[in-house]
């Protein structure tokens, strides 16, 4: 059934098969649906799998933790020195992959391919702007928001460590306020370049990934894995090791990424637990935060099995009015017009730095550089097959320009608006209390990242309401990564079928808990990154043969 | 006694529905019902359909097939954002839209699962205002 051509195969098809609700280019292939796919019992457990692809990465996934548990002295050290190296020695490449991204994004956008339909001329919405916004927002970016929305800023204002962007001057040098024009440009290049690292970039690097993936199961009719974005390079040969290996990278990129998301919030949930709480040393080891794992695991378990609709999409809108109404909150009661008026001059230096910040070669930043951009860089694209399908699976029925917009601008806006209201009133409370406020103490003083959130909301009224609706978000945002991740994980690892018998899902909410548990115990954050940067950084090269794929792809679209 | 019997079909497994299908056919014929397929499929492709256009003629053609011998029956293609999860509440919905008043369908044997993860037989049996025959 899976060849199109009924005069090729009339006693399968029958008859003329409809097209996909009106024009577009379907890919003929013999390959059907499942046909890789095994269907094992275990016990009373029936599960519909895809052969290499599940068993390879479950096998593995299953070694990691054990190893990891057995040699917890080892590992974390080991991969520490990893992700120094792979930072500082492909940086360059990253970056330089990432500007590709964004310029790939916004050629689609102003091309007449912007034109064509997910789905097919006249497919319409599966779900409404809200609902859409919701889950796109939940799923690519989420707990990072909460970690980094006042640490980043802050951080890049008065680093000690040399690690400002640009080797800029910094506005707090040995707990002194520097004068006003050197605090004030300290404070914009502060913020550029941490929109910088929540803007265009992540954004372009998720749409190019879930425009792929969109295109070529809506339009194409292809399975909706990371493999058949490369059917106009490879061909047929996709169904073989070729597409098998793509796909297990895939895996173990969405697993690692989401365990480097979870253990970030772990950790700022445990730490802001016992900030809040006055829990003295609560975070002093691991074990709260792996306790915390297992409940969160827990709820993530029955969002599972609630599914997409009853499930993520209800908790991604739960999330995103929490959100609006923390970051609502903030602005009110920071310095409302300082930060209202801010946020332009925040947008203007993100677009005037910009340059200057993704240039890959001939700088000095080392410290920003390697140490946050390339990070960053190979976290989002380590995460980008899981949001990538996620939005794709969510976005049938928006035209590709539709699409770019509300994958690549909004979302850069809105990042925007909340680098600006939490960084804006954390650098305000630097600039005026100096030494005396908390965000001082937790992030240039000693740096406790986790707390930084919760030392900015401290110094404003309510402190104790606001900590307490910050916990929950990071609360839901991790419930929610889990279940989509889980969501995701399970389709690439049934070769794009979706309705895969549940326990399949269960299998991944309860190992990416595991994964997540695991790092934080054989070496804590560094250990997850280290885990987010090797597994990003192949996958980076997959994705600008995706970039190609992609455009290669839409071209043979009516239009 | 019967007017509109509704035979819940999983379109990849139909070599499976023999029994099922045979009760249904027999019994809408005896009660001169209209006989009436309903599937669950989603927006992805799958094994079935590549699109939920793809799917409903694929139901429908099944439909006619078996419309012999002055068996009346029709189809209803119910699209769903997640099949795995959502397949008996999309069911209990098309067999209230439909005014079906008799549900046949297949099952399994009944095994320890069960206990935890009732099959969609069990579910439709366990909700449904309409008469539910399950074939084991």
């Amino acid at each position: 059934m899976a060849n199109l051509d009924d005069d090729a195969q009339p006693e399968e098809a029958g008859e003329s098969l409809p097209e996909p609700e009106g024009a577009s280019e379907v890919i003929e292939t013999d390959y059907e649906i499942g046909q890789d796919n095994i269907t094992p019992k275990i016990g009373p457990f029936g599960l519909d799998i895809h052969n290499p692809v599940f068993v390879v990465s479950g096998l593995v996934v299953v070694a990691f933790v054990i190893i990891t548990l057995a040699f917890q002295d080892t590992v974390g050290p080991a991969l520490g020195a990893m992700r120094g190296y792979l930072t500082s020695t492909f940086d360059w490449f990253l970056i330089m992959a990432g500007n590709i991204f964004v310029l790939v994004c916004l050629g689609i956008l102003v091309s007449p391919l912007g034109k064509i339909r997910i789905g097919g001329a006249e497919a319409t919405p599966d779900y409404s702007y809200a609902g859409w916004f919701a889950m796109l927002f939940a799923a690519g970016m989420g707990i990072g928001l909460m970690f980094f929305g006042v640490l980043e800023p802050a951080y890049y204002f008065g680093t000690p460590w040399g690690d400002q962007p640009l080797s800029r001057d910094i506005g707090i040098v040995d707990g002194a306020l520097m004068d006003p024009a050197t605090v004030e440009a300290a404070r914009l290049t502060a913020m550029a370049a941490t929109i910088y690292h929540w803007g265009l970039h992540p954004w372009a690097i998720y749409a190019v990934v879930a425009l792929s993936l969109a295109l070529f199961a809506y339009n194409k009719g292809l399975p909706l894995t990371v493999r058949s974005i490369f059917y106009p390079i490879f061909g047929e040969k996709i169904w073989g090791w070729r597409g098998h290996v793509i796909d297990i990278m895939a895996v173990f990129a969405t697993l690692f990424g989401l365990a480097t998301s979870l253990g970030f919030g772990a950790q700022q949930a445990s730490a802001g637990i016992g900030y809040v709480f006055g829990i003295e040393g609560i975070n002093d080891t691991v074990t709260f935060s792996v306790v915390l794992i297992a409940i969160i695991t827990g709820l993530a378990l029955i969002s599972v099995l609630r599914g997409l609709d009853g499930g993520v999409k209800v908790l991604s809108e739960i999330n995103m009015v929490l959100a609006i109404i923390l970051m609502v909150f903030v602005i009110l009661v920071g310095p409302t017009m300082t930060l209202v008026s801010q946020f332009f001059g925040n947008m203007g230096a993100y677009f005037s730095e910009i340059f200057a910040l993704s240039n890959p070669v001939g700088r000095d930043d080392d410290g920003y550089r390697q140490g946050w951009t390339a990070f960053y860089w190979a976290w989002w694209i380590s995460w980008s097959p899981f949001v990538g399908m996620f939005i794709a699976r969510v976005s049938r029925g928006r035209s590709v320009r539709e699409f770019i917009t509300c994958v690549l601008l909004i979302p850069t806006i809105v990042s925007a608006i909340w680098m600006t209201a939490f960084g804006g009133t954390a650098i305000d409370q630097l600039i005026n209390q100096v030494t005396d406020s908390a965000v001082y103490g937790f992030v240039i003083e000693t740096y406790v990242p986790e707390l930084s959130l919760f030392g900015m909301l401290s110094e404003l009224p309510f402190a104790a309401i606001t900590s307490v609706i910050g916990i929950v978000l990071v609360i839901v945002f991790f419930v929610t990564s889990s279940d989509s991740g889980s969501l995701v994980i399970d389709t690439i690892t049934a070769g794009g079928k979706i309705n895969a018998p549940v326990s399949q899902r269960v299998f991944w909410v309860i190992f990416e808990g595991l994964v997540a548990a695991t790092l934080l115990l054989g070496g804590g954050l560094v250990a997850l990154q280290a885990a987010s940067v090797s597994t990003g950084l192949p996958f980076a090269i997959v994705l600008l043969l995706a970039c190609y794929a992609l455009i290669k792809g839409l071209m043979s679209e009516p239009r | 006694m019967y007017r509109k019997v509704i035979f819940p079909v999983d379109m990849a497994h139909i070599e499976r529905l023999t029994k099922a299908l045979q009760t249904a056919t027999d019994l809408a014929r005896h009660y001169q019902a209209e006989l009436c397929f309903v599937g669950v499929t989603s927006t992805v492709p799958g094994p079935v359909g590549h699109t939920p256009a793809e799917y409903e003629a694929r139901l429908n053609q099944f439909a006619q097939e078996h419309a012999t011998n002055g068996l009346k029956t029709s189809a209803k293609a119910c699209v769903s954002h997640d099949p795995a999860i959502d397949t008996d509440k999309t069911l209990l919905q098309a067999i209230r839209d439909l005014g079906g008043d008799l549900v046949i369908m297949q099952t399994h044997a009944p095994n320890v699962l069960d206990y935890i993860w009732a099959g969609h037989g069990d579910t439709i049996a366990a909700h449904s205002e309409a008469s539910v025959f399950l074939v084991r």
